[in-house]
């Protein structure tokens, strides 16, 4: 059949298709939709064997790539799938990283007690990760007897503190994570850096008598916020892996692998940086709540945060 | 043909054909998509610093989100196009060519910050020139491709010279050339035309030198208009 007669004939079904694709959303359950569907991908099939020009290939090739993606596209924004998400499948992925995870505690953890302890012993160690000014910016904000802890008193505001826990922390989260990629260097050096940071302004914090105010601050938030860069670590460590050991696969396959594995951890990671962020700028920094209160909800939420990834989301076999 | 093509494979058994993009209108794209976020960033200071600390708290949010979810809600929610690859006629593929999802936006996204490394993208462009599809790492993990999605050209109409029958039988990829020619003709310089026809030389018609129009004719013929 010569091309004329070809788009003659046919010209009909492809207008169709092109309707059905104009319009949004439900029309992938139109009924003639599949039907006209696969009849166009045997005109592109026809149209290429039989040589007919260029132009009308590309159109028709155009045409059943834009169906194509109707027809196998994702139904990615379906109701209940953030709350199932929550529900069983962030503390399931978590528990599938187990290994990383722990790994990833040990060097964020370690070095995080190790410079604590070793600051009581000699306290000039604490310059070795900070600097003076620094260090007095710190004092300043956990000095007892203030009104909001934690912060400097010309920034009093609760909102911006907010969003800066959040541009801060989450951001040094989503690095830590990205940075794995580079044979897992990154994340390493993120979790032992912020690991001895971390480590040496609570140590020294607490050497110089500003303990309480500190470690009241801290309490609160400190289950989310720490369980959120180890976790970020873990993932971080699952890319990193897929280069350094990629198994039977070749190192592509195993970084794609490795992302969709790693891609729900870092998301819940980031929620918890949020909502860490929330807790510390509306509850720890009320100076006027008593301390007791304070540690009694520290030790609640770090049952709670465990316990979450522990016994959530059993059901689906993970 | 030597473009930079790739075909996927559907579960009807057709290959499809997508065109990938390179470096240059890629970084074209991320260029339009900076400026877009450092404008619409720089009004929010703006009209949020008359509301103080609170204000530049809402600033902070509003550079958290451009920083890290620019990129990732315009792929998800605007059919794979942030606005810098809207302008450069670029779309953002799952490697099957279905439109991307959260998982794989989210994921090529962070890991712009080692394609970014050592600086302005060298990882990333250096991963670019070394696969075939030009991507770059967060591409990689993500399994996702940049391709061109521009208007498709229109079936253009071959001008009305009568049909004239070729001098001899022609090969279907013959047919298919002088076909090419006779749709690309309108779009080249007359000179060119002349030249391109020049090919076509045993065409000709009986001691004649071939003209384009001639050609024409016989595109005409081998469409069917007899």
């Amino acid at each position: 059949m010569n091309q004329e007669r070809f788009i003659q004939r046919n010209e009909p079904a492809w207008r169709r298709l092109e309707e059905l694709l104009a319009k949004d959303g439900a029309d992938r359950r139109a009924a003639d939709f599949p039907r006209i569907y696969r009849r166009v991908c045997q005109h592109l099939a026809l149209s290429r064997s039989r040589l007919y020009s260029n132009r009308l290939i590309e159109r028709l090739n155009d045409l059943v790539l834009r169906a194509h993606q109707r027809l196998y596209g994702s139904t990615a924004t379906r109701k209940g799938r953030v709350g199932a998400f929550f529900a069983a499948g962030f503390p399931a992925a978590v528990r599938r990283e187990a290994r990383l995870v722990g790994l990833a505690a040990l060097f964020f953890y370690l070095p995080l007690l190790g410079m604590m302890g070793a600051l009581q012993i000699n306290p000039d160690l604490v310059y070795t990760v900070t600097d003076a000014d620094n260090l007095s910016r710190m004092e300043a904000m956990y000095e007892p007897g203030q009104y909001r802890l934690g912060r400097e008193r010309d920034a009093d505001s609760d909102v911006m503190a907010f969003a800066f826990y959040i541009y801060n922390n989450t951001g040094i989260g989503f690095r830590a994570f990205a940075s794995g990629l580079l044979l897992g260097l990154g994340t390493l050096f993120t979790l032992l850096f912020n690991g001895l940071f971390i480590g040496a302004i609570a140590g020294h914090l607490t050497r110089i008598g500003y303990g309480e105010p500190f470690w009241s601050f801290v309490s609160g938030h400190s289950a989310l916020e720490l369980t959120a860069i180890v976790l970020s670590g873990a993932a971080g460590f699952r890319l990193g892996l897929a280069i350094l050991a990629p198994g039977r696969r070749t190192r592509l396959e195993a970084l794609k692998r490795a992302g969709d594995r790693a891609i729900p951890v870092i998301s819940g990671a980031a929620v918890m940086f949020f909502l860490a962020a929330f807790v510390e700028a509306f509850w720890s920094s009320m100076a006027f709540i008593a301390p007791e209160i304070k540690y009694a909800v520290g030790i609640v939420m770090w049952i709670a945060v465990p316990g979450y990834f522990l016994l959530l989301g059993r059901r689906d076999g993970a | 043909m030597l473009d930079t093509l790739k075909t996927i494979e559907t579960p009807e058994g057709i290959e499809l054909s997508l065109s990938v993009a390179g470096p240059l209108p890629r970084i074209l794209a991320w260029l339009i998509d900076g400026l877009a976020r450092f404008f619409i960033l720089y009004l929010l200071m703006f009209l949020l610093s008359t509301l103080d600390l609170f204000g530049f708290g809402l600033f902070m949010l509003a550079a958290f989100i451009a920083e890290w979810f620019y990129p990732v809600l315009f792929e998800v929610c605007m059919g794979g196009q942030t606005p810098g690859k809207k302008a450069l006629g670029l779309r953002v593929l799952c490697d099957d060519g279905t439109p991307v999802g959260w998982s794989a936006s989210l994921l090529r996204n962070l890991l712009r910050v080692v394609d970014f490394l050592p600086m302005l993208y060298g990882f990333g462009l250096a991963s670019m020139v070394l696969n075939r599809d030009f991507k770059r790492l967060g591409d990689l993990a993500a399994g996702t491709l940049v391709v061109y999605s521009g208007k498709i050209r229109p079936q253009p109409r071959i001008g009305g010279h009568s049909p004239i029958p070729p001098p001899a039988p022609l090969t279907l990829e013959e047919q298919q050339a002088i076909i090419a020619f006779a749709e690309r003709m309108p779009a080249v310089s007359e000179d060119r035309a002349r030249e391109l026809a020049a090919l076509a030389g045993p065409l000709a018609p009986a001691g004649e030198e071939i003209s384009p129009d001639h050609l024409l004719g016989i595109a005409n013929w081998l469409l069917g208009r007899r």
